[in-house]
């Protein structure tokens, strides 16, 4: 039955490949133009996410794939099997919850592009990478093929290091550029080369195919190796700690609805962390190991994160490290999960058993994976109110502005909404997923919960200090005669702030419609993922 | 004829020659440098993973019958893996560029402004 | 409607909501039990800045951001002078740390796990 929603896996790259090189030409017919067509293709690209996530969520909730090639061409190899010809794109729960989280950050970054970027020229290129960062992010959330996933991995830190230089004129962002480049780069060749050493070891670049090699041959000297490199390489592009001093410089240059999109792209690095970890290594004696690997970085990144954070007067390096001490929360819940999942293995209990809220590996899953939703609204509207708050007082320095809460209401109340959402307070969705990390990681340990709250504490200080460094006080500077933000500003921001209480005031609907499939495909859909390749079985 | 391990041994020595370049080489376009040896040396590694010894080129046309060929699909990897080093290479040396434009050297340890 | 519920604890905010309501509900209600005889643009309002004069420009009176928080930065130093010394802006040792990590979880994979 061929529906659009069938086709959605591979329209959700096609259609922003389509509009990034379409978006210089129409640019030509002018600044409107341009606008619409951008703001048309990130709608549609929206829509189609959307569509994608209530065919999967709604449906059977068994992961489908779409073949380019392959349905009447297999070519033979040596051993007599014959292997079809294709590029795969597989969606399960993860893959759905994934494009759901970019869907949204897109549209809000994309949209408060229209308004926030007044340069006379350039526009057309800006819409370009940013359409293109979007088609690499889907890229990387649907491929099943691991050098697919590599070249998705490459257009996305071309895209994304081209954002964050992107005005030249500025002296710190071709720095920032230079850096972030590098370290995307030389990630990107550990992946491949962690590709090439298991393309070499089984003979195939397909996810689903590998790890069902790895699950009857078990896991050699070989992939231990590209288990390492992939980890690393990828927990890099995330920004754990000790691998994070690109962050604060990529976020803190790019330009602000462009930022908001780049935690997006860090967070489908960390969704092939866990992809690697769970699908294509998931079975073995060792998994524990890479859970105890996941909580180690998680502890360091909430730490450090967060209290790098306490000292930056620079309002985008503030919100950077708190974006990078959040993906730490995400690592903690998924680590929990994947020790408590090993211990379960290891005994010998099914997994499908375990799959609900009274075992607190499940939990702690449920939580990180949410957290990631949460995390993105809540750092993209930071982000987006930050934009408005530079464009206001004309600058970035903490200690140069005040005061814009006399004249910039919503501005204001959007920064609340967001900080304390991000800060774990109730009844917002920060709370809701951070409420089941804290209670699941306390049965694994109870320091690892220890850490977590006190760093949400510390993150509301932090918080506490860029409101009144910007908000409070009499007015300074430019802010003697800034006015509110423009209405094309504050519609993205009031969209996610909308999404930041809905998911905070009915986490139960959203917990079970969303967060648990994607949870379940990573703790025992590891078989439906390969079955839905290879069939059967 | 039998090469052995010989290519894999130099492609290491390749990606570990970038890393050094990486790592304590001062000056920009040495790092970008050093970025393009690792590349390099990751795919040699890609391009050595389909050598069959005595394969000739996977080519059908005019071949003989029953030849023993390499795989043709690491070949593949490797020449998207070229493009992709291209441009990645090309953004590089267009942020040293730029780099160089705004303060004046290419000394990495006194392009720190962005710190702490 | 609405709630997640964790192994072993529970999270209703549609209930957190109307309990926080209720409890401003009861705060407004003792606090139109108060006095009435309190005047607005007098001297009772001004800030009283422990007898000091109020400084007159406004870039004098604003609290900086970076002055917030000192005492906790200053009460971790040992930290912060160790921590922030690390982040330096220097390409390097961002790669540094790179390796260095990708070491320690060979070491992790290989010998302990």
């Amino acid at each position: 039955m061929n529906t659009l929603a069938t086709h959605a896996p591979v329209l959700l790259i096609a259609v922003p490949l389509l509009g990034a090189f379409a978006t210089p030409l129409v640019g030509k017919l002018g600044r409107g133009a341009r606008d619409l067509f951008v703001g048309l293709i990130v709608a549609l690209t929206a829509a189609l996410a959307g569509l994608l996530a209530a065919d999967f969520f709604a449906g059977s909730g068994v992961p489908s794939i779409y073949v380019l090639g392959g349905q009447g061409l297999s070519i033979p190899l040596p051993s007599g099997m014959t292997v079809p010809i294709r590029i795969l794109f597989e969606v399960d729960g993860m893959s759905a919850f994934m494009t759901l989280i970019t869907a949204l950050v897109t549209l809000a970054g994309a949209y408060f592009s229209f308004s926030y970027w007044r340069e006379r020229s350039g526009g057309s290129m800006y819409f370009s990478l940013l359409l293109l960062l979007t088609a690499g992010i889907f890229g990387m959330e649907l491929t099943g093929d691991m050098f697919n996933f590599f070249v998705f991995l490459e257009i996305t830190s071309i895209a994304a290091c081209g954002l964050i230089g992107f005005r030249v004129w500025l002296k710190k962002s071709q720095e920032a550029g230079f850096k972030v480049m590098t370290l995307y780069t030389l990630s990107g060749l550990f992946v491949l080369l962690a590709v090439a050493l298991l393309y070499g070891q089984h003979g195939a670049l397909n996810m689903a195919f590998i790890a069902s090699q790895i699950g009857t041959l078990g896991v050699t000297v070989v992939d231990k190796i590209a288990l390492g490199l992939l980890l690393t390489g990828l927990a890099m592009k995330a920004g754990a700690v000790p691998m994070h001093m690109w962050a604060p410089d990529a976020y803190g240059e790019a330009p602000a609805p462009t930022s908001a999109i780049l935690v997006a792209n860090s967070q489908a690095s960390l969704y092939a962390v866990f992809r690697v970890l769970f699908t294509l290594f998931g079975i073995g004696a060792s998994i524990a190991t890479n859970g105890w690997i996941l909580i180690v970085l998680a502890v360091l990144t909430i730490f450090v994160g967060v209290t790098m954070a306490l000292v930056q007067n620079d309002l985008k390096r503030l919100i950077a490290y708190g974006a990078v001490s959040q993906i730490g929360y995400m690592l903690l819940g998924v680590g929990v999960g994947l020790v408590r999942r090993a211990s379960l293995v290891v005994g010998g209990a099914a997994l499908a058993d375990k799959a609900t809220a009274l075992d607190y590996g499940f939990v702690a899953m449920q939580g990180g994976i949410f957290h990631m939703l949460n995390d993105a609204a809540c750092i993209g509207l930071l982000f987006l109110t930050s934009g408005a708050v530079i464009r206001a007082s004309g600058t970035r320095d903490l200690n140069k502005m005040g005061g814009l809460a006399h004249r910039m209401k919503w501005t204001t109340v959007f920064f609340i909404i967001g900080a304390f959402a991000l800060a774990g307070i109730p009844p917002f969705n920060g709370f809701a997923s951070k409420f089941l990390i804290y209670e699941a990681s306390f049965k694994l340990s109870p320091f690892l919960s220890v850490i977590a709250i006190l760093s949400s504490i510390m993150l509301l200080a932090v918080f506490v200090k860029a409101f009144q460094g910007a908000f409070l006080g009499p007015k300074v500077g430019l802010a003697v005669d800034a006015e509110e933000a423009p209405l094309g500003m504050l519609v993205p921001m009031a969209v996610l702030a909308l999404v930041v209480i809905a998911f905070g005031l009915f986490p139960g609907f959203f917990v079970d419609t969303i967060v648990t499939p994607a949870a379940k495909a990573l703790w025992y859909g590891r078989d439906a993922y390969i079955g839905a390749v290879l069939g059967g079985g | 004829m039998n090469v052995g391990n010989f290519p894999f041994v130099i492609a290491a020595l390749l990606v570990v020659f970038g890393l050094y370049a990486l790592l304590f080489k001062r000056n920009l376009i040495k790092m970008v440098i050093g970025v393009s040896l690792v590349e390099t040396g990751v795919n040699l590694f890609l391009v050595m993973l389909g050598y069959r010894s005595d394969g000739a080129a996977p080519i059908y046309t005019y071949a003989n019958a029953g030849e023993r060929m390499v795989l043709p699909t690491p070949q593949a990897l490797t020449l998207t893996s070229i493009v992709i080093g291209l441009a990645t290479t090309a953004l590089l040396l267009s942020f040293a560029v730029f780099v160089h434009g705004h303060y004046g050297t290419l000394d990495v340890r006194k392009i720190k402004e962005l710190r702490g | 409607m609405g709630g997640i519920s964790s192994g072993f604890g529970a999270w209703n905010p549609i209930a957190w909501t109307l309990l926080f309501l209720g409890v401003l509900v009861i705060g407004f209600f003792v606090r139109s039990r108060g006095r009435k005889d309190y005047k607005r643009g007098t001297d009772q309002t001004q800030p009283f800045l422990s007898g000091n004069a109020e400084p007159e420009t406004a870039e004098a009176l604003h609290v900086r951001g970076e002055n917030l928080y000192w005492g906790m930065v200053h009460g971790l130093a040992e930290y912060y002078e160790r921590v922030r010394a690390w982040h330096t802006g220097i390409l390097n040792d961002y790669v540094a740390w790179f390796i260095g990590a990708l070491g320690l979880v060979f070491v992790i994979l290989f010998w302990i796990g």
